[in-house]
Formats: C-alpha cells, structure tokens, sequence
C-alpha cells in the first residue's frame, strides 16, 4: 500500500502509454477494420499488459485483458469481423484496464473495480455477434462505466462460467461508482508516476549532447579571447557564461547517466548458474551499485564485465575442496566494487580465488610461441600478467563452454579500449585476481592534456595521465639515461621507458635547449614516459570522429578543436604504447643478442652499470643484469641469522654489501643505501653499492684478467680501472638458493660467460 | 544526393552540371551535387604519418575535415608557395571531405553527348581519377572522379 513496487511503477508508466496508443489505434481501426497491422500491435499491447499483470497478480485485470485479446486474436486471423459494437466493446476494455490501473496507482490494488460486466460483453460480442444486435443501446453507450451498469444483467447468463465476478454480483454499481472516485482521486497520483517522467528518444539525447560539446568548444574560446580582455563587463558575462554551460553539459551528461546497477542486476544469476554448472559455491557482493556512468558506456562494458565475471568463477574461484585445503573458507566471494575516480569509472571484478600463477602463463605463453624463454625470464610479473589479454591466451586446462577457448581476454581488452577506457589486472597467486576497468565517464567530451610537440599541438585524454616530469637542461643530461639502447628516466627509483613522441611521429623536435618534458602514462597496466616539447595546458576536449585514412594510422584515436580553433589530433595512448614500447623491446632484444655475441668472443658493446663501491673502487655490472634501482634506509635493514635483509615490496629481498663482499670496506654509516636489484623467476637480490655512476659502452674496453675474489677481471671503462664483477657470484652470497631454486642452473639473464667483456 | 552521386560515378558518361576548378593550369570539374561549399584557405593542421595527400585537418565550424591535396593525389607539381589553395568542400556518404585546388571557376552545364574517355595524353596517377574530359570551347574540362579522389 505505501509506496510501489519498483516493477509496479514501470508497468504503470508503460501501461498508461501504452493505452493512450490504444484509443487511436482502435479509432483508427474503425475508419480501416481491414489493417492487419494495427489489430496485431493493439494485440500486443493487450498481450503485453495481460502478460505482466498475471506475472504481478493482478487477476481482474489479467481477467480482463485476457478474453480481450482473445476477441483481438480472432480478429486478427480474421475469424470475426470488426463492428462498430466490437470496437466499442473494445474501448470499454480499455477504459476498465485503466480503471484497474488507476487503482492499483491509488492504493496499490485491484480495489472493488468490476470486471465481471465488460467480460461478458466482450465474451458475448465475441462468440454471440446477434448478441450486440439484442442491445444495441449497450454497444453504442459510450464507454462510462456507470451506464453500463443496466445493461450487464441480459448477457451475463451466457457466460455463466465466469467464477470470480460471480461472487459479487450484487455488488457492480458499488464497483462501477468506485473506479470514478479511483479515477479523479487517482488522477494526481498518476501524474506522479506516469508524467513526471518522459521518454526520451536516445537519439535525440545524443544530439543534445553534440550540441553541448560544441558550446563547450565555443565557450572555452569565448574564454581565451576574453582572457585578454579588460573590459569587466564582458569578463563578467562569460564567466557567466562559463558557469551555465559547465553546469548545461552537467545537466545534458546526467540524462544519459544510468547506474551500473543496471548491467550489474543480471550477474547473480549469472554467478549463480555458473557456480551451479562448476560444482563451486559463490558469494556475489556488490559495492557501488549506485555509481552513475553513460548509457552508451554501459551498454559497451556489459559483456567485457560479463565476461570477466564468467571468468572469475570458472577460473578464479576453486573448487570447495580446494579452498578447504588452502585454508579458506569453502564459499568462494566474488567482489564487484564501481566507484567514480577523478572523472573516470572504475569498476573492479575481484575474487579471493587461486590467482593467477605467473609461472603457468609464462609457461603456456612459451609453449603458444607467444614468447621465447628467453624473453620469459626477463619479465617482470606484471608483464607476465598482462600476457592474458593476447589474443589466443588461455591457460584453463580444459575448454568448457564458459571459458578456456583463448577468445576472451584479448576481446575483453579491445571492447574496453574502444571506448577509452583502460584494463589491468592484479593477482596473487593463491589469494585472488582483480580486474580493474577505468572507462570514461562519457564518450563525447573528455579531459585532456594538450601538449606540443614539433610546433604542432596534441590531445593526451587524462584516463591515461599519471604525472608531468619536466626536467631542466642539467638534471636531463644525468637522469635520463639509456638501458639497452632505450632511453629511460629513473623516477623514484623505478627505471620509466622513454618514448619520444617526435621520433614516433617522424618529426623533428624544435626544443634545442635540452629540457626534457615527460608525460607519465599507464597503459595496460605499465608507465611509461612520453617526451614532448611542452606541455600547454588541459582542457574539456570534444572528440570527433576521424576519416578513414587517418584511423589507418592508428595512432590517433580522433581530433578535437582546440580554444583557439585549431585541429588537434588526439593521441591513442594504448597504441602509442603499442607501437613504441614494442620496437623498444626488440631493440632491446637485440642488443641482448648482441650483449651474447659479445660474450661468446665477438667485441660488441655491452652496457655497464658502474658502482662505486668505497675505497676508490669502481666495479661494473652489466646493465642487462639489472631490474631496478632503489634506495633503502639503512634503518630499515633487519637480520635473518647472519644475513642482512630488507623488506621489499611484500617480500623479504636478501642483500649484499658489494664492498664487504669484495673485500673492501666503505662507510657504513650512511643514512640511504644505494641498492641494484637483480630479479629473476620471482626471487630477487639487493646488491648495495656506495653510489650509481654511470651507464658505459662496455664495447672499447681494455681488459686485463687481473682479478680477485668475486671478480672477473678488470677494464678500463670511462677511463678509470674497472673490475668486472661476478655477478652470479654476487647473487648468491645474497641468496644461496637463488638458482638452485629454478631447475635452471644458469638464468637466461646471466650467463657467466656474459661478463667478460 | 549522395545515392544518386554514388551512381553517377559507375555511369560511363554524366551531364548536368559541373563545378569546376584550376589545378596546374587544367580545368576540372566535379558534379555539384556533390560539393557543399567552397572556402578560401584555412589553417591545416599537419597529420604525422598519414598518406602524403593528406594535407591535414580543417575546422569547418567545429567539425573536423580531412583536406586532400588534390595536387598530390593526381601526380603534379607542389603548389608554388606564394598562392593559397581554395579549399572545395564534398559531402560523400554523409561524410565531408575538403579538397585543395588551385582556384575556383564556374559551374558549368555540361551535355553527356561532349563526353568523352581520357585523353591519351594524360598520363600517371592521375589517369584513374579522372572519368573523362568534356570539350568546351577552347577548353578541356576533365571530370574528376570524387570518390576515388577522396579515398587516399
């Protein structure tokens, strides 16, 4: 009684839309009774409202609709003809539907409205045409329920059979007076339900939301021209007008906003019949269903999210044995989190399942050829990770029809990318997976950075902008550095791949004073750093669509104008990485390959990391050997029996003091210790040195085998004595089980051949 | 229009009215149906990578259009730097295109009976963008094909 149901609300609304259709279409009818094509749609309306009413238990309307549609049905096939007596039976239906709803609208029931008269015209117009002719006056009435009263005694023996009305007999004035007091007391309430809220044709939103792009493009210029301005009135006007249309685009962008709940609501099932299927038990929570995001965004992420769950409870979650003997509880809980992130939506797919096992993609990816071994062992677990989403990955033992067919992850990526977003994952094997989508909040304006480049201007969409470094002539020339032929910058510790953007583009920069300006971008889960020539500003873009010869190019996911009414191209950041961070692999694929030509004899250059480490000691470590740079309190090194340790990322990383370990004694009292680490199959070594030198062509060394303990000898590089360490040698006085770990006696990283340079 | 202009560029001969154009001192022509507008020259913006005739992008009132050099696309010499180009705008597929010309000229009413295959003298790429030539007094006017134009 208080307040409708939901489901109730919606039929009403449609229902009352729907009727509203019905008295023209069945006026219509009359003037053509032959149109088989309006009695089908005035049948399915009928049908449609027959159909939920019995799903809501609304008897007396489903009653009613119901010997409705048979007479339509017939009408329909052409077993009876259409009178004027009939469609005036007809209309009385329709005005009785409306009663019934009107009531249900007033006080959340059927109320007394009587069926019982209008069934049994209908019935007897239907089987009985001679019926109508015994009285006329009836079928002619108009359709007020009251006068109808009189005439319901003649036909009602006839379809003795109807049992509910029966019961009540006495009692149709009493019901015939109740829908009119239904009616105007009701009439408020509908308008509640059914006119405070209108349909609205997509398309005409969509128009909407162009045209507010572009007043959003006019009024960032009306902005910038006025920013020059001193006349007061006029600044005043367009901050105004900057006001209004923010609040415009806010307004139009709201209309198309529908809460996730909305793709979410059809998942438990989901989950629930998969977990069935697998023999799993699965607990589906759900944080942020109320997260508001883009009609036309939701309709795209529905099946990559779909997807993702199916995979989720096939892959991720295990069985309740398993999850027994691991320690878990037996039912498997699988989390879906939306929440709005600085102009983005993030919807998270996370499950306290197995994980993904690093190793066993590393291993399918080698035995799909997707990778060699060689590069395997190189890859960082997050890289190895991102290897689900190429196409034809999978890594389920068996295909099922839910998943393990390869075709999926690759797609999942793509749909989301297509609409801008982005897709990582993260795992730990053992304790659960978790998708992490961000989609933009809308598709048509986004914000940007705008960012020169070679004299010409280019939009970077913020989704994927992490941080801007900008790097004055001096600092440049020392942080950035190059590892293997590839430029990087070491930010925070964390070596940051370069990419030029005018080498990309085929350009040549126009900055000559050496500043370097990179904009800090994720993509698929991994940074990099995109060098520029300035950054300019940001602002609310609008993105239009691109010919056909320049989507070829796949570089620029579309073009904007810019305030001043320039073309900007936008940049796709996903392809860019694509394309840039690919090629950078391979060069540094080949200067691997080159690195063990030099090591089997050939004289090839091999870059060196040079350490000082105390004593005017200068050691080299080749830079393949590598991971990371970090720096460590001193404090923060504890002990494990007679080994230092340091606690890393999650991890307990051993250490080496390279100076102790060869011999040499430093200062030990520094405050922040300078660390390499050296990874490999997941177990990584911290080797301390005293300071990072430089990076050197190891190529012109001259070499001598002067050497000592942990060394390989001595070179002249940079032209100062260098010992070459031993690094293998190294690693395990950190860990003694580095390698015997792995079956592999020798990691691909570190041949011991590979340091005679 | 643009169904109709589609079927046009299949049809052996075409009559009907031309607008036409200067490229390198040669009269061409295109069927009016398809242009939209004419421009003087606008700021291009430059497309890394992209075919070498694509000139680059122009704001036409805030929609973003492809302008192909028309130059390029039919083998001739660059445009001597001193002489703007004048932008023809076409609408094919509902998708606009701009085209850079040398200079603007009338339209024309053309007869299909005028009509004529390439001249054998036309040689290079060009050839398979130009339908044919119509003789008008003194002057050839070569039709341009839009469609393959466009598509570079």
């Amino acid at each position: 009684m208080d307040g409708l149901d939901d489901i109730v609300e919606e039929f009403l609304v449609e229902s009352h839309e729907n009727l509203d259709q019905l008295d023209t279409d069945l006026v219509a009818l009359e003037q053509e009774p032959d149109s088989r094509e309006r009695i089908s749609s005035i049948f399915r309306t009928i049908h449609t409202i027959k159909g939920t009413s019995g799903f809501l238990a609304f008897h007396r309307l489903e009653e009613v609709t119901h010997v409705g549609e048979n007479m339509l049905s017939r009408l329909r096939d052409g077993a009876l003809e259409l009178t004027p007596q009939r469609t005036s039976v007809l209309l009385r239906m329709v005005d009785t539907v409306r009663s019934l709803l009107a009531s249900i609208e007033g006080s959340g029931g059927e109320g007394s409205v009587d069926v019982s008269a209008v069934v049994a015209d209908i019935t007897a117009a239907m089987e009985d045409a001679p019926a109508a002719a015994v009285e006329p006056p009836a079928a002619v009435e108009p359709p007020a329920p009251a006068a109808e009263a009189p005439a319901v005694p003649a036909p009602r023996p006839a379809p003795a059979a109807e049992a509910v009305p029966e019961a009540v007999p006495e009692a149709a004035p009493d019901g015939d007076a109740a829908p009119a007091a239904a009616d105007t007391g009701g009439g408020q309430a509908r308008r509640g339900v059914a006119d405070s809220t209108i349909r609205v044709d997509v398309d005409l939103l969509d128009e909407l939301m162009l045209l507010v792009g572009e007043l959003v493009l006019t009024r960032n210029q009306i902005v910038q021209y006025v920013g020059r301005s001193n006349d007061t009135d006029l600044v005043r006007a367009s901050q105004r007008l900057n006001l209004i249309a923010s609040e415009l685009q806010e307004g139009v962008m709201k209309t198309r906003m529908q809460p996730i709940d909305h793709i979410w609501s059809k998942l438990p099932r989901v989950v629930r019949d998969l977990g069935l299927q697998c023999g799993k038990s699965v607990r589906l929570d759900m944080e942020g269903r109320d997260t508001e995001l883009d009609k036309t965004l939701l309709e795209a992420v529905k099946d990559p999210l779909t997807h993702l769950v199916r995979n989720s409870v096939d892959h991720g979650i295990e069985s309740p044995d398993l999850r027994r003997a691991a320690g878990k509880p037996a039912e498997g809980v699988l989390t879906l989190r939306a929440r709005h992130e600085s102009g983005q939506v993030v919807v998270e797919v996370a499950d306290d399942g197995a994980g993904i096992d690093p190793a066993r993609i590393g291993a399918k990816a080698v035995e799909h050829g997707l990778v060699s071994a060689d590069a395997l062992a190189r890859m960082s677990p997050q890289d190895l990770l991102q290897m689900i989403f190429l196409p034809g990955f999978s890594t389920a033992a068996a295909v099922t029809n839910v998943s393990g067919r390869g075709v999926g992850m690759d797609v999942v990526k793509t749909n989301i990318e297509s609409i801008g977003g982005t897709i990582e994952v993260e795992s730990v094997h053992g304790q659960g997976t978790v998708c992490r989508l961000r989609i933009p909040l809308t598709l048509a304006i986004v914000p940007a950075l705008t960012v020169e480049c070679a004299g010409d201007r280019y939009a970077i969409p913020q989704i994927s902008l992490q941080e801007l470094v900008s790097l004055d002539a001096e600092k440049a020339a020392s942080a950035v550095e190059e590892v293997g032929g590839a430029p990087v910058y070491r930010l925070r510790g964390e070596l940051l791949p370069l990419v030029r953007l005018t080498d990309v583009l085929g350009l040549t920069s126009d900055r000559h004073d050496g500043h370097v300006v990179i904009a800090v971008l994720r993509s698929e889960g991994r940074r990099f750093g995109l060098v520029v020539d300035r950054v300019i500003n940001t602002e609310e873009i609008v993105v239009k669509a691109v010919g056909g010869q320049l989507k070829a190019i796949g570089l620029y996911s579309g073009a904007t104008v810019l305030g001043d009414g320039t073309v900007a191209l936008i940049l796709d950041v996903q392809a860019l990485a694509r394309r840039a961070l690919r090629t950078e692999t391979s060069e540094r694929q080949e200067s691997r390959a080159a690195a063990l030509r030099a090591a089997a004899g050939d004289t090839e250059r091999q870059r060196m990391l040079l350490a000082a480490i105390g004593g005017a000691r200068r050691v080299a470590i080749p830079l393949d050997t590598v991971t990371r740079l970090e720096q460590v309190r001193t404090e923060s090194v504890e002990r494990v029996g007679n080994r230092e340790v340091v606690q890393y990322r999650g991890a307990i990383l051993p250490i080496v003091r390279l100076d102790r370990h060869l011999g040499s004694y430093g200062e030990s009292d520094r405050e922040v210790l300078e660390v390499i680490v050296y990874s490999d199959h997941g177990r990584s070594v911290a080797i301390v040195v005293e300071e990072i030198l430089d990076i050197v062509d190891g190529g012109a060394a001259v070499r001598s085998d002067i050497d000592d303990m942990g060394l390989l000898g001595s070179a002249v590089l940079g032209d100062k004595v260098t010992e070459l360490l031993d690094v293998r040698a190294a690693i395990l006085a950190a860990d003694p089980a580095f390698y015997s770990a792995h079956p592999r006696q020798t990691p691909d990283g570190v041949p011991a051949s590979l340091l005679e340079v | 229009m643009t169904t109709a202009g589609s079927l046009d560029s299949t049809a052996p001969a075409i009559g009907g009215q031309l607008a036409t154009f200067w490229l390198d001192g040669d009269l061409y022509g295109v069927e009016v149906a398809h242009v939209q507008e004419v421009l003087k020259s606008q700021g291009l913006t430059r497309v890394p990578l992209a075919p070498a005739a694509v000139a680059g992008l122009i704001n036409l009132r805030g929609q973003v259009v492809t302008a192909i050099e028309l130059r390029e696309r039919l083998g001739r010499p660059p445009r001597p730097e001193d002489t703007a180009a004048v932008v023809i705008v076409v609408r094919l597929h509902g998708e606009a295109v701009s085209l850079l010309v040398d200079a603007i000229a009338d339209v024309v009413d053309v007869d299909p009976a005028d009509f004529e295959a390439p001249p054998d003298t036309l040689a290079g790429a060009g050839r398979e963008l130009i339908r044919g030539a119509f003789k008008l007094d003194g002057q050839l006017l070569l039709a341009l094909d839009v469609h393959k134009a466009v598509s570079a």
